[in-house]
């Protein structure tokens, strides 16, 4: 029995240590997030979406959770995108976990001074 | 700060605020536009290659391509008289896009400006079927270089959006820049309910249009000299 649980508890140890696959990011600029990293990994998805029905339909500005603001931040110095490559900011983690995201079909994935370079970068996500 | 006062009861431009960040848009506002067609200039292109390169639409070659703003050419046939005009989104009181759109994805914000939710469009063009100026377009193509505060993508319908992100900071639409610019000054931007902005007070001294008012949609946008 002891013996049983044992080899239960090592086999189920690993998934407690560091996952070694997750991606290494390219956070960019990083600095301190509008919130803490690890709200912000679990809620994203849910603060993006309720804030874009704010700024859109109600026209509230300067909102916390702005995509823009998110890409201002973490696109990647070498590319200045945060898609392009798996080392970059949105499309490493959701190349991972293998979660769409077509946020950058219409937005961009550039901060504003890098916008006129064109990189087909969106279609990696496709 | 309503304005510069230049001459009893008229102001030169109003000093345009900036919403402040966290405040919705309000229906005590409501933005339209005054175009005075006797100075609008008919070979000038200014105001529609402003509009496409403000919000990145590449400018329209083909019937498919989208296209925003278009320079419409008349002619009376009783006179022989020509003018010319810009043609725009009219920011309907009562937009016919919005009653159609299965999705809510055309909708009128509190201010008037009439947008397309491209979260919730899901490309049925039915809105453009509705519209009786044509001013929405398709996406066919992918946008592969997003160069504007403007999102635009493939498979939604877009138009005119009265430069909502210039506006909300206090800004005129690149259009009406555009034509100031180029000496016509013939779009007036602004608030029509705000008793001390210039196209309040010039709506109330000139005789304006609205295009297919019979249609009783109620067209933020009017033009002069029609």
């Amino acid at each position: 029995m002891k013996t049983i649980l044992l080899i239960l508890l090592l086999a189920v140890a690993p998934a407690w240590a560091a996952d070694s696959l997750a991606p290494k990011l390219d956070i960019g600029k990083g600095g301190q997030c509008v919130d803490d990293p690890k709200f912000m990994r679990t809620n994203h998805m849910k603060l993006i979406v309720h804030q874009r029905d704010e700024t859109m339909r109600k026209g509230i500005r300067g909102g916390k959770y702005s995509l823009a603001n998110c890409v201002e931040c973490h696109a990647s110095k070498v590319n200045h995108s945060v898609l392009g490559s798996n080392q970059n900011f949105c499309q490493g983690c959701h190349a991972y976990a293998a979660v769409k995201i077509d946020c950058f079909e219409c937005h961009s994935s550039k901060p504003r001074e890098f916008r006129k370079a064109s990189v087909l970068a969106a279609k990696d996500m496709k | 700060m309503a304005g510069l006062a230049i001459a009893p009861g008229l102001t030169l431009f109003d000093f345009a605020q900036a919403r402040p960040a966290g405040e919705p848009a309000s229906s005590a506002v409501r933005w339209g536009m005054l175009i005075d067609t006797t100075k609008c200039e008919s070979g000038c292109n200014d105001c529609v290659t402003a509009c496409s390169k403000e919000n990145g639409w590449p400018e329209a070659k083909t019937a498919t391509d989208a296209q925003w703003i278009r320079k419409v050419e008349l002619k009376d046939m009783r006179t022989g008289r020509q003018t010319s005009l810009p043609m725009t989104c009219q920011h309907c009181a009562e937009p016919p896009c919005v009653e159609v759109c299965p999705t809510n994805a055309s909708f009128k914000r509190a201010d008037g400006i009439v947008l397309v939710d491209k979260h919730r469009c899901i490309g049925c063009r039915y809105c453009m079927m509705a519209c009786p100026y044509k001013a929405r377009s398709f996406v066919h193509e992918p946008v592969l270089d997003h160069d504007s505060d403007m999102p635009r993508g493939q498979g939604t319908v877009e138009s005119c959006t009265l430069c909502v992100h210039r506006v909300d900071k206090g800004e005129q639409p690149a259009c009406v820049e555009a034509c100031a610019k180029a000496g016509h000054r013939a779009i007036l931007f602004g608030d029509l309910n705000d008793p001390n902005s210039e196209i309040y007070l010039r709506i109330r001294s000139v005789t304006s249009t609205q295009l297919r008012a019979d249609l009783g949609l109620n067209p933020g946008i009017a033009f002069v000299g029609l």
